[in-house]
């Protein structure tokens, strides 16, 4: 057999792409269920890191039943949405909606001390790519109790700071309501102030860009929260 | 006889005196990204020793009926296709060093230690030898990783594999943890400063 033949070259390179297809698929399925369960107890971890709980690697589900009493997607006009599961709703694709067609997960979470939490969770875009969090609010709707932040690639020692415990610490005691209206809290270079009269924390020196990325995901992402926070805090 | 020797110096070289890293200078960019700390680079060794051991043998297998004239696009798919498993492998069982990882396990296909070995020893050479070598010289690349991700995690965070290794008193004598260990460019000197010692050892690697 002739191995320089393109009629040889052509059927050899079908049948190693159909192997090597095969076996790729076949991998991919029998891990998908462990893959997804990976991915969900990341995202429970990161849930409660916005309340300040870290759990051990081995008790986040466990963790995250005993503290997250409930869950819930709520409408821009603050109505429940029973359609949905909150853990299940894709932030990422949320986001890109008008405010009033928006699917808003809310995590409601009591911690040992008998406080209640809702945790919102947020989604926007750094330098590099894609930035997340999520936010932990007292039960007057308005308090922020905790922060955590995420990123795919921001600049380490600059951008990336926003993940660690000094950038995220600062917002606990910020407010969302200040004289009665509502604000979503912003993101300056340090040293200086808002236009507005909303609370504010200090970006990351470096970072500009990335910090600039935490505040608009904060406006876009707390902002159509506005009416359901209204009837939280009434309560 | 001959033979044996021949698949100890098979297996073996490639551990120093034909080391792919601090000899042939191959693989380098993933020895700069993943040592920050030892855990990463300790999972990335054991994956490039897997996909460079079984790419090697499959190839190895097959190379008599390889055509020569996509015997690199042969190469690459058989590559790709172990790496893509090591990933998803990682995914199910290890996320967290997965996460770390993210790009670098993928890009364990452009690693050029895979390409030259593939290209140079299993096309031409049975899968026994050809899996010796693959051990070898992921063994050889695994253990520069590890050496520079301990000094990196040691000197640059004060920990090894997470643990607390250098002491509180040690701190507040005024020790602190050099920052630069953790940045890129410090992987490149450690590096440097194992193949000056290596070089120093054996006088025959050295340049005239």
């Amino acid at each position: 057999m002739n191995k320089q033949s393109n009629v040889y070259t052509l059927v050899y390179i079908i049948i190693l792409v159909v192997v090597v297809g095969a076996a790729l698929a076949f991998t991919a399925i029998s891990l998908k269920d462990r893959q997804q369960a990976n991915a969900d107890a990341d995202k429970m971890r990161q849930i409660l890191a916005s309340v300040n709980i870290r759990p051990a690697a081995d008790s986040i589900i466990a963790d995250y039943e005993k503290f997250v009493i409930e869950s819930y997607v709520v409408n821009a006009d603050g109505t429940r949405d029973n359609s949905i599961d909150a853990f299940d709703v894709n932030v990422a694709q949320e986001i890109k909606k008008p405010d009033d067609k928006r699917l808003l997960p809310v995590f409601v979470c009591r911690l040992a001390d008998g406080n209640t939490k809702y945790i919102i969770p947020l989604y926007g875009a750094g330098l590099w790519g894609p930035i997340w969090g999520y936010i932990s609010l007292d039960s007057d709707a308005s308090t922020l109790y905790g922060a955590y932040f995420a990123h795919q690639g921001e600049t380490p020692g600059l951008g990336a700071e926003i993940e660690k415990p000094a950038f995220s610490g600062q917002f606990k005691g910020k407010r969302l309501v200040k004289d009665g209206a509502f604000m979503p809290v912003t993101v300056v270079k340090a040293g200086q102030k808002p236009s507005g009269s909303e609370d504010y924390v200090d970006g990351v020196s470096g970072g500009t860009i990335t910090s600039k990325g935490v505040a608009a995901m904060l406006d876009n992402c707390i902002r159509p929260y506005k009416t359901y926070l209204e009837d939280i805090a009434k309560k | 006889m001959a033979e044996k020797t021949s698949f100890r110096n098979v297996l073996f070289n490639p551990f120093s005196k034909n080391n792919p890293v601090i000899v042939q200078i191959l693989g380098i960019c993933s020895v700069l990204a993943v040592t920050a700390k030892l855990e990463p680079a300790i999972v990335m060794g054991l994956s490039v020793i897997a996909v460079l051991a079984f790419s090697n043998v499959i190839i190895s297998l097959i190379r008599n009926t390889i055509p020569v004239n996509i015997r690199i696009i042969v190469q690459l798919v058989v590559v790709a296709g172990l790496v893509v498993i090591v990933s998803q492998l990682l995914q199910a069982y290890a996320y967290d060093v997965s996460k770390q990882l993210s790009v670098f396990i993928g890009l364990i296909i452009t690693n050029c230690i895979l390409m030259g070995r593939l290209e140079a020893f299993a096309m031409a050479n049975g899968p026994w030898p050809s899996f010796l070598d693959g051990i070898g010289n992921g063994v050889g690349y695994a253990l520069i990783l590890v050496t520079v991700g301990f000094f990196r995690e040691l000197l640059g965070s004060g920990t090894l594999l997470g643990f607390r290794i250098v002491p509180q008193w040690l701190y507040d004598a005024g020790y602190a943890n050099n920052g630069l260990m953790i940045l890129p460019p410090m992987a490149l000197i450690v590096v440097a400063c194992i193949i000056w010692v290596h070089r120093t050892q054996n006088k025959d690697l050295q340049e005239k």
